[in-house]
């Protein structure tokens, strides 16, 4: 038994017990905690097959980012527990046996069909950052544009979900500023028209005494 | 010569077209001028291309003025054929065509529709010499639907009357009929020879007297006798032979002119025309010729028999026309194609005749047109009295008038012929004649003759729509006097044909006039047996006064004086005794009403049992909202699947998931 | 030696172990949501295992994706949520029932 072969086996024990207590714990908080634990497990094992960029960035984007986004909902929503676990113990036979019936025939399928040969280990003038990147920017740019897109779409669609209207918003509504029309903003109003005031132009020069006239009109 | 027809054709186009677009701009003395001017030019430039071709030298003309298109190398052609025959056509056509303008002047002088009326019968003189200048079967084609077209305006010239709109439907419908077995028939026609052109056709006939078709498996007919009972079906829808003679005596719904030019003189005959320029092809067909033999007599008799009992004048003329459209064909039935062209023309100068002579009569009478309420007019009109006599002569064949000698020539010709149906035809038509005196001078006297009963208009007045107060309704006594000079003036003019046409007889019969145009086989024959015996006109009128045929004209004459003249009360007595044959009679054998009842009616239950059952119950019932009906009841069923419980669907997902791994493992 | 079974194998584990996390919490969208998470893992794990034993980084570059699509699905699943007990005042899964046909 190699070392590789005794962290993968660790770090395997890990994340299943994790990932079994995430499933069966009572508290939504508890549950998001021990999935931490499951992507902490997971990134470790990522390592062990040589995928280190993908490992950190599960630690940091998903750890970091959505498990705290987890965190944050989960505690901000004030929910009855008691009744999210109604059935809990009910469903527990089928949940089971439908698992452990899936979990036979996936593992009969692995043993029976999948084998490969091991490759060799890469060296340490490898790096899987360098490699990956190359052809994310080369190979893959354009489903990579893609994806920045989805992720712009996900910022818009969670903040507009979300976002309240409060009532000393000063924010812009396009719809009503579209609709303007030059009846809404000027009024024509038919009045008489006022007398002519005698001319007054004796002492001011012309340029001055024309722009004196335009004011009057 | 190419600008001579072309001309010809185009001059009554183009009065049609200015009076019937800018009829208001050029006023009603416009309207008439210019379609007048088209017309005469027509007529002028026929009787030259006459002279050329019956006593010039031109040749047989056969060109193509302009190809429409070229489709699978037939080619779809605008042409002239012009040779005797077509120039007898031409004259016919143009010159009682120009009668016809003329006359319409004084006919329809105080109706509304004036200009549209010229621009209809001069786009009608333009179909109808398309029609007989054709040198294709598609420009005949084009002809043979424009007359029909023009022939539905003008029955439905007072639209307004609902009897007119009945009539012109009825034409138009009937029409379709036999237009679509002539279209059957130039589709066998061209299917074979894989042309349009009629000498390229002709060229095959030969070798299609040995030509089959299958129809259906086991039903294996000649094509050339299929495709001429075909072409000929088309000819009975035209020139109106029995069964789909039907629409001509409701035709007369339209106005006089129109009877006279075109149900009477010009385009009833299309048929005959069309079956005398396929003498080719007919020369090979018995059985065709049989069929058409048949036909011909059938008409030729019983429709004489209907007009014993009509008293309306123009349904008398009309069943007439009938009658002597039948001997036309009976002679196109016989071979005797000169015969039938012959009769053709001197019917298409009397018939004309007596309908503008009945129209004269209608115009002196206000718009009145039955004939008990007529009776001596001779005193009042006459030049309508002298010239409607001679058509009456002409008509019933009276010695040295013309229909003498056209109809002898038939009659004989059938009692020479030897194909199948000739003795049957031969009785038939020699009783006709007696029919024909008969009713034709029942009509001629109790128009003209006898006591005058104006007082008894108002019990005849035809019930029209309300178009046309300004006809009639003056109910004063009526006081008949002689038609304006614009009338009487086309009267005198066709009198002069009705008789000296007959004195023809000779080059068009049994000399060599359409020796070019019509081809006869040497065994069917039968004028040409005739013309052994042939030495002169006087010899054939002395001939003529020998057989049977005259003497039963004069029966027939006679007859009629006494029944009307001697003794006016007996035909009442008469038809008191023969109730049921005057019933028959009256009712047109029934034709009308076993229209009515099996074709229209017979569509119209059809049609309501395809919509009851076809459209309500199997589209709209069961597969429209069946197919609706049966998804909203399978909807109602599913629909409790649909819990909307996000767990619901991830156990199907999952199960699902479940069991297509273990159908892979398996 | 590690070879490609054992990866596999821990990923089929991790996916059922969440297929009955699914089955169990069937009433508390938060926990569903996290299963789900742990399924798109498994699934992740899967895709290392297979880019390292075939030395292709195409493998990564989709689990590369697969996080991005899973963190935008994340946030878009939470925000729904956060509306959701706003409106409603519950996240129970067996009061959401207004596609029930």
């Amino acid at each position: 038994m190699t070392f590789e072969l005794i962290l993968f086996y660790a770090f395997g024990a890990i994340l299943l017990g994790a990932a079994l207590a995430m499933i069966s714990v009572r508290n939504p908080v508890h549950a998001a905690l021990f999935l931490v634990v499951c992507f902490v497990a997971a990134a470790a094992i990522w390592l062990l097959a040589e995928a280190e960029f993908l490992g950190i960035v599960l630690v940091l984007v998903y750890v970091g980012a959505v498990m705290v986004l987890f965190l944050f909902v989960v505690m901000m929503l004030d929910i009855n527990l008691a009744k999210l676990r109604e059935g809990f113990t009910e469903y527990l036979p089928v949940g089971v046996v439908v698992a452990a019936a899936m979990a036979t025939v996936l593992v009969l399928v692995i043993t029976r069909y999948i084998t490969m040969e091991v490759p060799e280990r890469a060296g340490p003038e490898y790096a899987n950052t360098e490699a990956l990147g190359a052809i994310l920017y080369t190979e893959y740019v354009y489903p990579f544009e893609i994806a920045a897109v989805i992720l712009l779409v996900a910022i818009i669609a969670a903040i507009s979900l979300t976002m309240r209207k409060r009532p000393d918003n000063k924010s812009i509504d396009p719809g009503q500023q579209m609709a303007v029309s030059r009846e809404g903003r000027v009024r024509m109003v038919s009045m008489p028209s006022e007398k002519k005031r005698a001319p007054r132009r004796s002492a001011q020069g012309s340029g001055s005494g024309a722009s004196d006239d335009d004011a009057s009109k | 010569m190419d600008t001579i027809y072309l001309l010809i054709v185009l001059a009554p186009l183009f009065g049609a077209i200015a009076a019937g677009l800018f009829g208001r701009q050029i006023g009603r003395t416009g309207a008439h001028t210019v379609t007048i001017l088209g017309v005469a030019i027509s007529f002028i430039l026929s009787v030259v291309v006459f002279w050329a071709h019956v006593f010039g030298d031109a040749g047989i003309y056969n060109e193509t003025v302009y190809t429409w298109m070229v489709s699978d190398g037939i080619h779809f052609e605008v042409g002239f054929l012009v040779d005797n025959l077509t120039a007898m056509m031409m004259l016919v056509v143009t010159f009682v065509s120009l009668m016809v303008h003329i006359y319409t002047i004084g006919y329809m002088k105080d109706d509304p529709g004036y200009q549209r009326f010229f621009a209809y019968i001069s786009l009608f003189t333009f179909s109808m010499l398309m029609l007989v200048m054709a040198n294709n079967f598609m420009q005949l084609f084009f002809g043979w639907e424009a007359v029909g077209l023009v022939s539905y305006l003008l029955i439905g010239f007072w639209y307004k009357r609902p009897t007119a709109t009945y009539a012109n439907m009825k034409a138009f419908i009937v029409n379709r009929v036999g237009d679509f077995g002539f279209l059957i028939g130039i589709a066998a026609l061209v299917f074979y020879a894989g042309s349009l052109n009629y000498t390229e056709v002709f060229a095959e006939a030969e070798s299609m007297r040995d030509a089959t078709i299958t129809i259906w498996p086991g039903w294996t007919f000649g094509l050339l006798d299929l495709a001429l009972i075909f072409l000929f079906i088309g000819a009975m829808g035209k020139s109106a032979q029995v069964p789909l003679h039907v629409w001509l005596p409701d035709s007369m719904e339209g106005p006089t002119p129109i009877s006279a030019l075109i149900h009477a003189a010009t385009m009833v005959t299309a048929g005959i025309f069309m079956v005398a320029r396929m003498s080719p092809l007919y020369e090979f067909s018995v059985a065709a010729l049989s069929f058409i033999l048949i036909i011909g007599a059938i008409t030729a008799f019983f429709m004489g028999l209907i007009g014993l009992v009509q008293n309306d004048i123009k349904r008398v003329v009309a069943y007439s026309t009938l009658s002597q459209l039948g001997y036309m064909t009976v002679a196109l039935g016989a071979s005797a194609y000169a015969a039938g062209l012959f009769h053709l023309m001197t019917h298409a100068f009397f018939k004309a005749l007596l309908f503008l002579a009945a129209g004269s009569v209608i115009i002196a009478m206000h718009h009145l047109q039955d004939m008990r309420a007529m009776g001596g007019l001779r005193r009042h009109m006459p030049v309508t009295y002298v010239t409607a006599l001679i058509g009456s002569l002409a008509l019933i064949g009276f010695p040295f008038f013309s229909g003498f000698f056209s109809k002898d020539a038939i009659i004989e010709a059938v009692g020479y012929s030897q194909i199948p149906g000739a003795t049957f035809a031969y009785w038939l038509v020699l009783a006709g004649v007696f029919v024909t005196a008969l009713y034709t001078f029942r009509m001629f006297f109790m128009v003209f003759h006898g006591e005058e009963r104006y007082d008894q208009a108002h019990k005849y007045m035809p019930d029209h729509g309300d178009d046309d107060d300004d006809h009639h309704h003056d109910h004063g006594p009526l006081q008949p006097k002689e038609s304006p000079w614009v009338v009487t003036v086309p009267l005198v003019l066709l009198a002069i044909p009705s008789v000296v046409a007959g004195y023809f007889i000779g080059p068009m019969l049994f000399g060599d006039f359409f020796a070019e145009a019509l081809f006869v086989l040497p065994e069917q024959d039968v004028l040409a047996t005739k013309g052994e015996t042939y030495t002169g006109v006087i010899a054939f009128v002395l001939h003529g006064l020998m057989l049977p045929a005259f003497w039963l004209a004069m029966a027939g004459l006679g007859t009629a004086w006494y029944l009307y003249m001697k003794r006016p009360e007996l035909p009442g007595v008469i038809a008191e005794r023969l109730k049921l044959g005057v019933r028959i009679l009256e009712d047109k054998y029934g034709f009308d009403r076993f229209n009515d009842w099996f074709f229209a009616g017979g569509t119209v239950r059809l049609g309501r049992a395809l919509w009851r059952y076809g459209d309500a119950l199997i589209i709209d019932g069961l597969l429209v909202n069946g197919t609706a009906r049966s998804i909203g009841w399978i909807s109602a069923r599913i629909r409790h699947m649909q819990s909307g419980f996000l767990y619901h669907y991830a156990f199907v997902m999952i199960i699902g998931l479940l069991v297509l791994m273990f159908a892979y493992v398996i | 030696m590690i070879t490609l079974e054992h990866y596999l194998v821990l990923a089929a584990l991790l996916f059922s172990i969440s297929v009955a996390g699914i089955f169990l919490n069937r009433k508390n969208v938060i926990v569903l949501l996290m299963c789900i998470e742990l399924m798109l893992l498994a699934v992740n794990i899967n895709f290392i295992a297979f880019s390292f034993f075939l030395q292709d980084l195409a493998g990564q570059v989709f689990v590369f994706f697969i996080l991005t699509v899973a963190a935008a699905e994340a946030a878009i699943g939470l925000a729904i949520l956060v509306l959701l007990f706003r409106n409603r005042g519950t996240i129970n899964v067996q009061d959401l029932d207004a596609m029930k046909g």
